[in-house]
């Protein structure tokens, strides 16, 4: 998480000043009274369930007793055959592999349109730019279910004014770019408000410099604003893929309209039939449990290249 | 304004018309009206679209709207719906995520004051430990909240889609680092030689030095917890509870392929878009989404 912290300073590649000396000692239980709501709520709402799945997904139910196997299952050690079964069954990969073709089409998308729109609100002499950045904006307010149903009309041959009865939004390869707009659609407004701030944020003298040595305005955006975002664009990436992996609730809306979408479309789609639909909650907290792990391990990583990149782009 | 930028002014007028100045810079203007209209089109189509009747829906051009009181007419099925249960589940969202969002700004903002002005027993350890929570993905963990709390029988009320939302990391991180930059150790060492307790520090200086940062929370969990899906979506299997999100969402399952019901799911739709867009976009100027790339400016 450092990329948060040093956003906007790092730039100077110095490191961050720390504006008080973060409070000193006092004899007062205060503080602790302050922060101990939220230290039982993460306890209770986090921490908790994370270890709960992590216990479920060790054990499986065994019936055992009567003679003919008809007295009440019960919780038995099952070592790690949950995770074993999860990574044996072909539709956890499938599942994973259309998530991951949604996450190609959609953060690239994401990431280019929110920073093009940035730089365009931030260029001289653009126009109707307040009521440009509002309506880009816009979507954010919307649901990510509502968002589903208003392009799921848009979609359909029925309804469509974006030529529905042509294109076959809801076809086999149609439909991941069907999902990827939704989801796109949604974000790009706040992405874009996280890097316009970036950018304005930048000292002016640099791009006046730079004017006066005869750039164009398409120079100064691409070869001077845009490597001094670099932080900001990384936390938006992160951000996005993270966004990616907990992709829910568009194919879950889109679903009924779509034949293309099945019951373990996305691996979260996946996690829940199996939980609540097929209430195999152990193999649920498996599947949980190595999505989150995935999750974590690939916003680390993340991080870690886009800081690397930064200090490439410093340098 | 800098030499730099009067010498710009200058050149420009000596060289060329003073109007040269002003002329619109087309490409980026083009960019950002195309951009908006790809953000705005299927909200103005279903505006268009609930003025129509079902029928009007499939007869008529797209963009035309219809005017046979398909509004009035579309608008009194959905609220009339089922016992006029819609109208219950927009009372569900605003009891969710206005009591929620509050709450949790509340905790979220004391917690954050606590660990950016006091140094106590273990406060750099929790604060690890909230940074590292925040990469945990708050979603995914809504089927192991569903499935402990399931075990206790705590499942399908509005705490249990409640409770779960109370804790944000990432709102603990966010006024924690306000506090932090907003907060002067100077003012509350005045404050504090003038008698005052250090509750007193917190709830007259404190929180309101701090109130850009827990306008900003509120209003980011707001919008987090009215959009929420997959947790209402685990936690409760009663209608009378659902919020908006999940109320629409049975709708389009039950009227499913049928194109008969369509108008109904779009006033739906709209009822559930244009209060909150109007209310969010008039707040704007309140946000201070410069907070959640970590740019503090006091």
């Amino acid at each position: 998480m450092t990329t948060l912290t040093s956003a906007p300073r790092t730039r100077a590649g110095r490191a961050p000043t720390v504006g008080s000396r973060g409070g000193r000692r006092h004899r007062t239980v205060l503080p602790i009274i302050l922060v101990l709501p939220a230290i039982i709520l993460l306890l209770a709402f986090t921490v908790g369930p994370a270890i709960y799945a992590v216990i479920l997904s060790f054990l499986h139910l065994k019936i055992s007793g009567g003679l003919l196997g008809t007295g009440t299952p019960h919780e038995v050690w099952a070592g790690f055959s949950n995770y074993i079964d999860t990574l044996a069954d072909s539709e956890f990969w499938l599942s994973l592999g259309r998530m991951l073709i949604i996450a190609a089409i959609g953060v690239p998308a994401t990431i280019v349109l929110s920073t093009l729109f940035a730089l365009c609100l931030d260029a001289k002499r653009a126009r109707l730019v307040g009521i440009a950045r509002l309506a880009i904006f816009l979507p954010y307010a919307v649901p990510g279910v509502v968002a589903s149903l208003l392009w799921g009309f848009m979609y359909l041959p029925a309804t469509s004014p974006i030529a529905g009865n042509v294109i076959d939004y809801f076809g086999s390869s149609g439909i991941f770019f069907s999902v990827a707009n939704v989801a796109v659609w949604g974000v790009v407004g706040f992405n874009m408000v996280i890097l316009y701030t970036a950018v304005r944020s930048l000292p002016p003298d640099v791009f006046e410099a730079a004017e006066i040595d005869g750039a164009s305005e398409l120079q100064i955006a691409l070869r001077i604003k845009l490597p001094l975002i670099t932080p900001a664009i990384t936390m938006v990436t992160l951000f996005s893929v993270i966004g990616a992996l907990q992709l829910f609730n568009e194919p879950t809306t889109l679903k009924p309209l779509a034949n293309a979408i099945t019951s373990t479309w996305v691996p979260l789609m996946r996690v829940y039939a199996q939980a609540n639909v097929n209430n195999d909650i152990y193999g649920g907290a498996a599947s949980s449990f190595i999505l989150i792990i995935m999750t974590v391990g690939l916003a680390v990583l993340v991080n870690v290249i886009g800081r690397r990149a930064f200090q490439r782009g410093a340098k | 304004m800098s030499v730099a930028s009067v010498l710009r002014v200058r050149s420009q007028s000596a060289n060329s018309t003073p109007a040269r100045g002003r002329r619109t810079n087309l490409v980026p203007t083009i960019i950002l009206i195309v951009g908006a209209l790809y953000c705005v089109l299927p909200v103005i189509w279903i505006v268009i679209a609930s003025t129509k009747t079902n029928d009007e829906l499939f007869s008529t051009p797209t963009f035309l709207p219809g005017f046979h009181g398909g509004f009035v007419s579309n608008l009194e099925a959905l609220f009339s719906y089922n016992n006029g249960i819609f109208g219950r589940w927009v009372l569900n969202s605003v009891i969710y995520a206005v009591g929620g969002g509050l709450l949790s700004t509340v905790i979220a903002g004391a917690a954050g004051y606590a660990l950016g002005k006091y140094r106590f027993t273990g406060s750099v350890w929790i604060f690890r430990t909230i940074v590292a929570a925040v990469l945990l993905p708050q979603i995914m963990l809504a089927i192991p909240q569903f499935l402990m709390l399931a075990k206790l029988g705590m499942t399908n009320n509005y705490a249990a889609v409640i409770l779960p939302q109370l804790v944000s990391p990432f709102a603990i991180y966010l006024c924690k680092i306000y506090a932090q930059a907003a907060v002067p150790d100077e003012l509350m060492e005045a404050a504090r030689i003038d008698g005052s307790s250090e509750w007193r520090i917190f709830w007259s200086v404190g929180s309101r030095l701090m109130m850009p940062a827990l306008v900003t929370v509120f209003l980011l969990q707001f919008i987090g917890i009215w959009n929420n899906f997959l947790l209402p979506f685990v936690m409760l299997n009663n209608d009378q509870l659902y919020p908006l999100t999940l109320g629409l969402y049975g709708l389009m399952i039950i009227t499913g392929g049928q194109a008969a019901q369509y108008s109904i799911v779009i006033a739906g739709v709209l009822v559930s878009i244009v209060p909150l867009a109007i209310l969010f976009l008039s707040l704007q100027r309140y946000w201070k989404i410069d907070l959640v790339s970590g740019g503090v400016k006091v």
